[in-house]
């Protein structure tokens, strides 16, 4: 099925502007502008992007460690997002967060999140909502290839197919959790196999192609949606920097980087195509480019411009309201 | 004597224990690292690098598993249940909340459950603690909390020295250990004798005498504490600066007898204020050397929050010079 034009121009910019933010972010970090522990999404753009175009404003997504792409794709702010990652008080998240917890609940972003496989169950609480509310909505945890052998994983899957909760889950297979193989972690040779006999249906795509990923997470998600339970999307895509930065990457195979950056390139692909089709023409594709490179720029100076928290801050937001009694 | 950062020490005391008692093994995510990649293999040794080194001379007793918490401490608890002394690694102590019913009610409760009849020397190692921006769910100190469950040993060394020792004393002993290391003093250097040696648990440690008042730290607020005793003398107060080393069982005797000849008593953790170290040790002066107190005991903790993301909000979070000088002052004034 043809995709719309608004839809196509859409996924190019926002798969640009997640691939900016992230080589930007990583600069940023490498110049000491960004503290903490931030893991970069690079590569991996077209998986976000390919199944938060299938979502409106009012469905859920709920992240990882690796949250950055989620929530540029589910329509986080770029400049609160930079902010947040400076540590700023303007910030998404007032500077309390940081990378690993950028949220933005009225956009049905439930969160990055620092706990692996932390997501998936509060995943199934939002999709059992939708179901309760019969309002159509679907809720898509994302999560990673080492998530899968956490117990929370497995009783997500499991208690979304007993509730038959609208939950999608979306696995993104780096082939790696920090610096071990999936061969090694996933003890079985199929994981697909695996996941399916928790009783759903599990729709695989290259996701350095973002058709691939569109297609499979329109599968999934159209079937949660029609009340048929939970889905899944593995989507199969390297990181092309480290686990972190700084990582130095023992694990990798000689000239493996080099092929991921030179071969699976979701924006390659996606221009490739474009060409190929003649659905958008290269003069498009460039001003998104330089639109998307200014806004980038913009977002670092905003950033380091931004207020500061001051230590009042500290105890704030620890609850809606506290109050002890004398 | 050399010096060896915190880091060095335990990684030492892991392969002395190795080389010496086929029985112990390491275990967790990472702990060798790149496995089933076609990488190097054994090139991580923990993600903070304390486990360096262990696979290229044991590949069988080192080993790396899934992201699976609940499954790395109950395989380690099971293991020292049937004999094996095994060294599980946590990687962020944050990560009991994933696997605390191994910890607390398993391991910790099987030999009094089992009426006495059950072993099990596991060691649970964990990164603990802030001030690496790593917010509320990568900095949480976790061991003030574990440290109120019977049958649990919880240990926290504040320098590279101990950490040798603890850690040797912790793999001999034959119930399980909590072992908490705080991150921010991996790369902190101290002189660390070769050969191996034991610090038995219950034992605190002296890191200074004095007269007027009495200072219990913990973890990273040992060095921190410290340096304001040092600063301090120079005023002319003279402090005890007391690390209990561990939590569990605690020196509760190296504690009372110098309240009791300072009179004044403040604490510093760098964990929040409720239910933990600083209010318990509040508590036990409070009940068994309350006459020999001269001024109300001072309490330094973070306060009742998650950890911040900013630097400077973490900044203010952590207990810092300012406050514990302060709280000394107080006690004084
Ligand atoms: C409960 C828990 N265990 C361990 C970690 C440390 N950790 C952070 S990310 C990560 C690897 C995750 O791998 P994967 O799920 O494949 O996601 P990826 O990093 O590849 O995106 C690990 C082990 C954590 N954050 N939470
Ligand atoms: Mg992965």
């Amino acid at each position: 099925m043809a995709i719309a034009k608004e839809t196509l121009l859409h996924a190019y910019r926002t798969m640009r502007t997640i691939r900016e933010f992230e080589e930007r972010v990583n600069a940023e970090i490498m110049n000491g502008q960004i503290p903490g522990f931030t893991h970069l999404y690079t590569g991996q753009e077209a998986n976000a992007v390919g199944v938060c175009a299938h979502l409106d404003k009012s469905d859920t997504i709920i992240s990882t460690h690796r949250g950055h792409g989620h929530c540029i794709a589910k329509g986080a702010e770029v400049s609160g997002m930079m902010k947040e990652l400076f540590g700023s008080s303007e910030g998404l998240c007032k500077g309390k967060g940081g990378s690993m917890h950028v949220a933005d609940i009225d956009k049905g972003i439930l969160g990055a999140n620092g706990i692996v496989a932390g997501g998936p169950p509060i995943s199934v609480g939002s999709a059992l909502a939708a179901k309760i509310r019969k309002n159509g909505k679907v809720a898509v945890s994302f999560s990673g290839d080492g998530s899968v052998n956490q117990g929370t994983c497995f009783e997500a899957m499991n208690m979304a197919v007993v509730l038959q909760a609208p939950a999608v889950f979306v696995i993104e297979n780096n082939y790696y959790s920090e610096h071990t193989s999936i061969n090694y972690a996933v003890g079985c040779d199929d994981l697909k196999a695996r996941t399916e006999a928790f009783g759903f249906p599990v729709f695989v795509a290259d996701g350095a192609d973002f058709f691939a990923v569109h297609e499979a997470a329109g599968k999934a998600i159209a079937h949660a949606r029609a009340g048929n339970g939970p889905a899944g999307v593995f989507a199969e895509q390297g990181r092309y920097h480290g686990h972190f930065v700084g990582d130095p990457q023992a694990y990798r195979a000689a000239g493996e980087l080099e092929d991921l950056r030179e071969n699976h390139c979701p924006l390659k692909n996606f221009r490739a195509r474009m060409a190929e089709t003649g659905e958008l023409s290269d003069a498009e594709l460039d001003a998104i480019d330089a639109e998307v490179m200014a806004e980038i720029e913009q977002s670092v100076t905003d950033a380091k411009a931004a207020a500061r928290p001051t230590a009042e801050q500290v105890t704030e937001d620890v609850y809606i309201q506290y109050t002890a009694t004398a | 004597m050399p010096e060896k950062t915190m880091r060095d020490a335990i990684n030492e005391a892991l392969h002395q224990a190795m080389e010496q008692d086929e029985s112990v093994f390491v275990i967790g995510e990472d702990v060798a690292g790149c496995s089933g990649s076609a990488g190097d293999v054994g090139a991580v040794g923990g993600v903070f690098g304390v486990t360096g080194g262990i696979y290229h001379r044991w590949p069988d007793r080192c080993i790396d598993t899934p992201i699976s918490e609940s499954a790395i401490v109950g395989a380690a608890a099971g293991a020292a249940l049937v004999g094996m002394r095994p060294v599980a690694e946590i990687m962020f102590a944050d990560f009991i909340g994933v696997c605390m019913d191994q910890i607390v009610n398993q391991m910790a409760k099987f030999r009094y459950m089992f009426g006495g009849k059950s072993r099990c020397p596991a060691v649970i190692r964990f990164s603990s603690g802030g001030g690496f921006s790593a917010a509320g769910q990568h900095s949480q100190a976790m061991y003030q909390v574990m440290t109120s469950f019977p049958g649990l040993k919880v240990v926290v060394p504040s320098n590279a020295y101990d950490a040798k020792g603890l850690m040797l004393s912790a793999i001999q002993d034959d119930d399980p250990v909590l072992f908490f290391e705080p991150k921010i003093l991996y790369q902190e250097t101290s002189d660390v004798p070769d050969e191996m040696y034991t610090i038995p648990f219950g034992e605190a440690n002296f890191v200074r005498e004095g007269d007027d008042v009495t200072v219990v730290a913990f973890g990273q607020m040992v060095p921190k504490a410290a340096a304001v005793i040092d600063a301090l003398a120079e005023e002319g107060i003279s402090c005890d600066l007391i690390d209990p080393r561990t939590t569990s069982p605690l020196d509760e005797n190296a504690i009372l007898e110098s309240v009791q000849a300072t009179g004044r008593l403040v604490i510093v953790d760098e964990a929040p204020p409720r239910c933990g170290l600083t209010a318990d040790i509040a508590g036990l002066a409070a009940d068994k050397a309350f006459s020999s107190l001269k001024a109300p005991i001072k309490q330094v903790s973070a306060p009742h929050s998650p950890t911040p993301f900013s630097p400077e909000l973490e900044a203010a979070y952590l207990p810092d010079a300012d406050k514990i000088s302060a709280a000394v002052k107080a006690t004084l004034a």
